[in-house]
């Protein structure tokens, strides 16, 4: 009996091990084929069937060398960028201050304005009221319609204004006998304090903006002022690669999935890089939403 | 009111500093919801909302009797239930298996691996999924033993729930059992030890102890999973999806969008929009009333 019960869980155990294992495989095994596609030769890339677990014929950078080429990319990539930073500055201010306001015991509607607020998780007007409200503020085709409509995230709020409530009241009191006013409580105590909470997030928020896609493609109608998931939309998903060429190259249609793959691993890469300095964060991150819950 | 008054006065600095707050919320979030009145109109931007023709019920009376009503409806309910079934249980199962390993660099490895799919984005992601399951792609290709010969996936509307649905749990499960491994170690090591005296075996403790230690935490999950329900992560559709597969994969935000956006059909669209909203409203607070019921925990 004894001894069947051992059996069982080291059978279970090795399932266990090899299935997770497995997991992990599947999760990284796309992008490890997007990697080696990306430094693949065009003929065998097109020619190949599979999963790929290195670059097939010649080793190359030609499809890199058509993507750095590309305007198009560079411009959305600096695009995105500054929507990445304006929204990111905007969304965090907005968030934090009303999380510590809405968490101040005296602030008298605090408890009012949070119904409000939380109502809105739970009903909104949905997509085609936002889009005529975008048209009728003139925020069409402006940097705005990206960075204001998504400023405040109802869930940031709570999870800051958890954080902040938990800062004791003492911590305050030498500030106020010093004469500082709710800004200067704010700005001297309860930020820097509250640092780990509030990186956190930023970095909620820039990621939302870096990899938002639709409401770029609902507001802006300027190809100039398109982010970097719109054209990466335009190349992956409607197959256009000709933007990637400037009809430099007569062989184009060769380079067509090697192109693909190399703008994935352009796009990518940003994100790739820090990940391994940001998934720590996150992690708190998810957890500090958790124990809220 | 006159309490509010002397509040003001005494801490006029908060009131100030609410107040951009406040007119966010009032224009981004209340405005839109007074422009769902375009529902009960036969709207036009030209025209306005005081000028446009007022319709009553029209518009949810042609979208009820719609050939679209039914296959919007029955695919977003599909896919949700598909979603609730195995994206739900996915990072549970996970979380649960990852916390039986003892190696620790093995675990860390497999975590942060599996949640690397969630930072990518959703265009990176429909990209990659068109490029695999397309008639050269690895995928069906891989299949195409099985199926006889190699075909593109997403071009089928039979295998369009089973793509959508997979590659979910493939971009969040790891991300979310991040929320469920922080609850498991919060389960007091004693119960553990408790309940072997008493001579429970591992499938045993599983049940009567590991689980009802992140039950709370389950059940949170679900009624914030219950709030998405329709939302269907439809942006990841709309990248995915063309007319040749609507017959499963078109839910009622996509149909919202073409009939709104596309085809500018504004007073119609606002009208499925708001059936929509009213539902998931529902959802959500019924999710929360019958968890308030029966057990402790609830969101509201």
């Amino acid at each position: 009996m004894q001894l069947d019960r051992s059996i069982g869980r080291r059978l279970f155990l090795v399932f266990n091990y090899l299935f997770l294992a497995l997991i992990a495989l599947i999760c990284l095994a796309p992008m490890w084929h997007t990697l080696s596609a990306s430094f693949s030769s065009p003929v065998e890339l097109n020619a190949h069937r599979g999963l790929l677990w290195y670059p097939v014929g010649e080793f190359t950078l030609k499809g890199y060398e058509i993507v750095f080429k590309n305007s198009a990319i560079w411009r959305s990539y600096l695009n995105t960028l500054i929507y990445v930073v304006g929204g990111t500055l905007v969304g965090i201010s907005m968030t934090a201050i009303g999380a510590y306001t809405l968490s101040r015991r005296y602030f008298r509607p605090r408890n009012v304005l949070m119904l409000l607020i939380t109502f809105t998780m739970l009903f909104n007007g949905g997509m085609i009221p936002n889009y005529m409200l975008i048209h009728k503020l003139g925020l069409y085709n402006t940097a705005w319609a990206l960075i204001l409509p998504t400023a405040i995230n109802v869930f940031h709020l709570i999870i800051l204004r958890t954080a902040f409530m938990g800062i004791p009241p003492e911590m305050e009191e030498s500030a106020k006998i010093d004469g500082a006013n709710d800004l200067q409580i704010f700005l001297r105590i309860i930020v820097p304090v509250s640092k780990a909470s509030i990186s956190v997030i930023v970095l909620f928020i820039a990621v939302m903006h870096w990899n938002s896609w639709f409401p770029a493609s609902l507001y802006l109608s300027d190809r100039a002022k398109y982010p970097l998931q719109i054209i990466l939309r335009e190349i992956l998903i409607d197959g256009n690669t000709s933007i990637t060429s400037a009809g430099a190259n007569p062989a184009i249609s060769i380079y067509k999935s090697l192109i693909k793959y190399c703008t994935v691993i352009v796009s990518t890469l940003p994100v790739l890089t820090i990940y391994p300095f940001i998934q720590k964060y996150f992690t708190q991150g998810v957890m500090i939403g958790a124990i809220k819950g | 009111m006159r309490q509010l008054i002397a509040n003001y006065k005494r801490h006029k600095m908060i009131y100030w500093l609410t107040l951009p707050v406040v007119v966010y919320f009032l224009i981004f979030s209340y405005l839109p919801m007074a422009g769902l009145i375009m529902a009960f109109q036969d709207f036009k931007p030209s025209k306005g909302f005081f000028g446009s023709e007022w319709v009553g019920f029209q518009h949810f009376v042609d979208f009820f009797t719609s050939p679209n009503f039914w296959r919007v409806t029955r695919n977003t309910i599909v896919l949700s239930l598909m979603e609730l079934a195995f994206g739900f249980p996915a990072p549970i199962i996970f979380a649960l298996m990852l916390n039986e390993v003892r190696n620790r660099l093995f675990k860390r490895t497999v975590q942060t691996i599996s949640y690397l799919p969630y930072f990518l984005s959703t265009a990176i992601i429909a990209g990659l999924i068109r490029d695999f399951t397309s008639s050269t792609g690895p995928i069906s290709t891989t299949l195409a033993p099985i199926m006889g010969k190699a075909v593109n996936l997403l071009s089928v509307p039979e295998y369009f729930r089973a793509i959508f649905i997979s590659t979910n749990i493939w971009q969040f499960m790891g991300y979310i059992s991040i929320i469920y491994l922080a609850a498991l170690t919060r389960v007091d090591p004693e119960l553990y030890d408790a309940a072997k005296m008493d001579g429970a075996g591992y499938w045993k403790q599983c049940w009567h102890v590991t689980l009802p230690g992140i039950s709370s935490t389950i059940i949170i999950m679900f009624i914030l999973n219950m709030g998405q329900l329709l939302s269907v992560n439809f942006e990841k559709i709309l990248l995915l999806y063309n007319s040749a597969i609507y017959e499963t994969a078109d839910v009622i935000s996509t149909y919202i969008y073409r009939q709104g956006i596309l085809s500018q059909n504004y007073g119609y669209s606002t009208a499925v929009g708001l059936f929509n909203s009213v539902i998931a409203m529902l959802l959500i607070l019924g999710a929360n009333y019958v968890s308030k019921k029966y057990s402790e925990t609830h969101l509201f």
